[in-house]
């Protein structure tokens, strides 16, 4: 659990058998350097999220390494986990409370934060009052706002529709843009794994393991219309090959 | 009759349809319609009451059922009726009624605050540790089995049968839901807040302050208006037993009873019924205007 490494974020032949004999990942080395997008598709349930939560410390990995600092994560859920009771801007402080940062300091952050992800006119309003993708957003603003090197992402645009997704898809790669944050991101969708990421990463079912390695050959900043190019669709197909081959 | 009702029925369908396809607020045809409603079943359960007296009590047992404006008329709209007057043996009146009613409220206020009070350091202390909640949870359901009837005597022969019975027995009746409902609210909290929380540090102390009470609020305020209408109850009950002090509601109640005056018996009933419903709607008025805004089922 050092910090010594030079990677944002390093695995080493990471293993995880959880108490009741599941055996979820095997093996697993992934490095991600600052500015480095890289995303990991793979069945349901074969693990990736797992490595999310060993990254982050919500778990801990039963063989091999783990190395990041872990004092600068910005960790992005499935569900928005918006408290209901703050308000937008509420809730984006909320982070930086549990960090005893001062008020000063804080309401620059959550203002930057805010106006990141286009939600500062929008900061008053109670969550319910929101719709998903504008949820999805101040859970971004929130994790942005203690400013991190690394991001992980657990599905976070998986129960929007696909417009709400591909817009966010832009904003997200607009604040990688700005931030240059090593973002190690999980997804069901190709063509948002390879829209988003310099690097994509296919694992296979239970126990993961990683079986392919994509380096993305896009220049950013990626515009919509890439997703309709043929490179893009050539390596969307050779990755969805690969998952069928990842199924038991 | 049954036209306007219907279509009393049917805009109240279409105006809920519409309120929750675009969230407007709700037309003055639906609270019209809302009233309507209940209006009906009350003006249904007055006729019935009439109804029982002029037509299903026998001659003599008339008197047992009084009609209700009788009632309103010799217990609310008659300001005191002294001891003796006009051969009343226990006297009546809004006054009597009102010092009951002060009385009750005292101790159905004092035994709900206490209620609140033990209920809630119970639940956090039982929603911190599971050995806690296991240690506890039985006799509180042990509690709430037991028939309070059976205990009040004991309570009253063991601490007196005055203020201080009255309101432990209070005490008894309406603590079960604010811990119930506050443990509940406490440990339903999602496992992604809790993650959130643990990922950013936070300790057990910030964890309980700033995710678990905010969150719990809903469901302890639904605790809390059930307490408060079952103080109430223990109030009145109560009063049946305990006869030193002031009397309060109960109390009354049983007086009129004995002394067979029963349009003031009836007029304590009905202001023990105000009393409960009076409780229920503030306590939900404060629940609503506390979290009304951000909860998804309480907004309006």
């Amino acid at each position: 659990m050092s910090a010594t490494s030079e990677h944002a974020l390093e695995f080493n032949n990471l293993s995880m058998v959880f108490p009741d004999g599941t055996h979820a990942l095997d093996n697993v080395s992934i490095n991600i350097d600052p500015g480095e997008f890289v995303t990991v598709v793979g069945p349901s349930g074969c693990g990736k999220s797992t490595l999310l939560r060993i990254a982050s410390g919500l778990e801990t990995h039963t063989g091999g390494e783990c190395n990041v600092d872990r004092n600068s994560i910005g960790y992005v859920f499935q569900d928005a986990t918006l408290f209901p009771w703050r308000t937008v801007r509420k809730n984006v402080e909320l982070i930086a409370e549990l960090h005893g940062e001062s008020s000063a300091a804080m309401s620059d952050r959550v203002n930057e934060s805010l106006a990141l992800v286009n939600l500062d006119e929008h900061e008053d309003k109670y969550p319910k009052q929101l719709s998903g993708g504008m949820r999805m957003r101040a859970s971004l603003a929130r994790s942005l706002v203690l400013q991190p090197d690394v991001f992980l992402f657990d599905e976070p645009f998986g129960a929007l529709d696909e417009i709400s997704r591909e817009r966010l898809n832009d904003e997200l790669l607009a604040l990688f843009k700005a931030k240059k944050f090593a973002g190690l991101f999980i997804t069901h969708s190709i063509a948002e794994a390879v829209f988003l990421s310099t690097r994509v990463l296919v694992m296979s079912a239970r126990p993961g393991r990683i079986i392919a390695d994509y380096q993305v050959p896009f220049e950013y900043p990626r515009s919509h219309g890439i997703r309709y190019e043929p490179a893009f669709a050539e390596l969307s197909g050779k990755i969805s090959q690969d998952l069928r081959g990842a199924h038991p | 009759m049954t036209a306007v009702e219907n279509s009393e029925a049917l805009s109240e369908k279409t105006a809920l349809a519409a309120e929750s396809e675009t969230s407007n607020p709700p037309t003055k045809a639906t609270g019209l319609a809302r009233f309507a409603g209940p209006a009906t079943v009350f003006g249904l359960f007055i006729g019935f009451w009439y109804l029982t007296h002029h037509f299903l009590m026998s001659e003599p047992k008339k008197p047992l059922v009084p009609v209700p404006h009788r009632v309103i008329q010799e217990s609310i709209l008659t300001w005191n009726i002294e001891r003796g007057a006009g051969g009343s043996r226990t006297g009546g009146g809004l006054l009597k009624l009102l010092e009951g009613l002060w009385s009750s409220v005292q101790v159905a206020g004092l035994g709900l605050a206490i209620a609140i009070g033990l209920g809630f350091v119970l639940a956090t202390f039982m929603s911190q540790a599971s050995w806690v909640q296991n240690s506890i949870w039985p006799f509180l359901i042990a509690l709430q089995a037991m028939p309070i009837l059976a205990f009040v005597p004991l309570i009253g022969t063991v601490i007196g049968f005055n203020f201080k019975a009255r309101v432990m027995v209070c005490v008894i009746i309406a603590i079960f839901p604010i811990v119930a409902n506050t443990l509940f609210g406490l440990l339903s909290v999602d496992k992604g807040y809790h993650e959130l929380m643990s990922l950013n540090g936070a300790s057990r102390w910030t964890r309980l302050f700033k995710l678990q009470y905010p969150a719990a609020m809903p469901s302890i305020f639904t605790g809390l208006q059930i307490s408060a209408g079952l103080s109430v109850v223990g109030a009145v009950v109560g009063d049946f037993f305990f006869r030193q002090g002031e009397p309060g509601l109960g109390r009354l109640i049983n007086l009129y009873q004995n002394s067979t005056e029963y349009e003031q018996m009836y007029g304590a009933v009905v202001m023990s019924a105000f009393l409960g419903i009076a409780v229920f709607i503030l306590f939900g008025w404060i629940g609503n205007r506390i979290v009304g805004n951000w909860h998804e089922k309480r907004s309006n």
